[in-house]
């Protein structure tokens, strides 16, 4: 099989996404939770352009894709101000000193 | 389905970056290497992007995650830096748990992947990558007005909430 097929792309997406997942449940900072969300967004992305692209449509996947971008950029936004607020309340910056809530 | 073999190139040149620069962003022992090594990965999907003929896609994920949400996330760590010896995450307890959740998910992903027959896909050559600006500005204000128009109004909103949210106890 010559040729860049579907496959390269979704592997590489596995990769990414799984990656994500990694840095989520590995960080304890918080932002770097943040990081970890952001790498499986990307890798979500990464599949939605290569399946737009092998269909023979440039402009859905990409559609879609942009509405993502404009989501994680959203969603950091929000998260970052959250993060700061909690940091502020909490005096720390590491997901395990989040405990308030529970019990 | 041909490629030249410069494509091919370019494309593992790319998701080398990519994914190396995302496992030293997961791994990285200090959060301000790990977000600029995030730029790397953007970077690297941009490249994937651009590979894929999605143009416009590219120079957006350059603008908006390295522009936006990298400046945001290097404010966040600045802004939390006061309690340096937590900015280490000098021994992650949960290594092992971590690495078998991540692995697990990829196994799960690759076997799909690998095990799916994917039908109806484009046999032989795939149409030659064209800009796509035009028709995405097309595209954007009839088929997908709607959503545009809500993802107006979603930023608008956050636009107001995270405002808000960052001043934090300011206005009781």
């Amino acid at each position: 099989m010559t040729g860049l097929t579907i496959n390269h792309y979704l592997m590489l997406s596995a990769m990414l996404f799984a990656t994500g997942v990694l840095a989520v449940t590995l960080r304890r900072n918080a932002i770097g939770v943040l990081i970890g969300i952001e790498l499986m967004l990307n890798a979500a992305n990464i599949n939605l352009v290569a399946f737009s692209r092998h269909l023979g449509n440039h402009v859905d996947g990409a559609v879609y894709a942009i509405f993502v971008v404009m989501l994680a950029a959203a969603e950091a936004a929000v998260a970052i101000a959250i993060v700061l607020n909690v940091f502020h309340h909490a005096a720390s910056i590491s997901v395990d000193d989040y405990t308030e809530m529970k019990n | 389905m041909e490629t030249g073999i410069g494509i091919q190139l370019a494309f593992f040149a790319f998701a080398a970056l990519t994914v190396g620069s995302a496992l030293f962003a997961a791994t990285a022992k200090s959060i301000v290497h790990a977000a600029f090594s995030l730029m790397a990965t953007f970077f690297g999907v941009a490249g994937i992007y651009a590979i894929l003929g999605s143009d416009f896609l590219a120079v957006t994920q350059v603008l908006v995650y390295v522009g936006g949400i990298l400046i945001l996330i290097v404010f966040g760590v600045l802004l939390t830096d006061r309690v340096p010896h937590e900015y280490k995450v000098a021994k992650p307890r949960n290594y092992l748990p971590a690495m078998i959740a991540a692995g697990l998910v990829f196994v799960a992903l690759a076997g799909a992947v690998m095990s799916a027959k994917w039908p109806k896909l484009v046999k032989g050559e795939l149409p030659a990558a064209t800009t796509t600006v035009e028709a995405i500005g097309r595209s954007l204000l009839t088929d997908y007005l709607i959503p545009f128009e809500f993802a107006s109004i979603l930023l608008l909103v956050v636009l107001v909430g995270a405002a808000r949210l960052a001043r934090g106890g300011a206005r009781k």
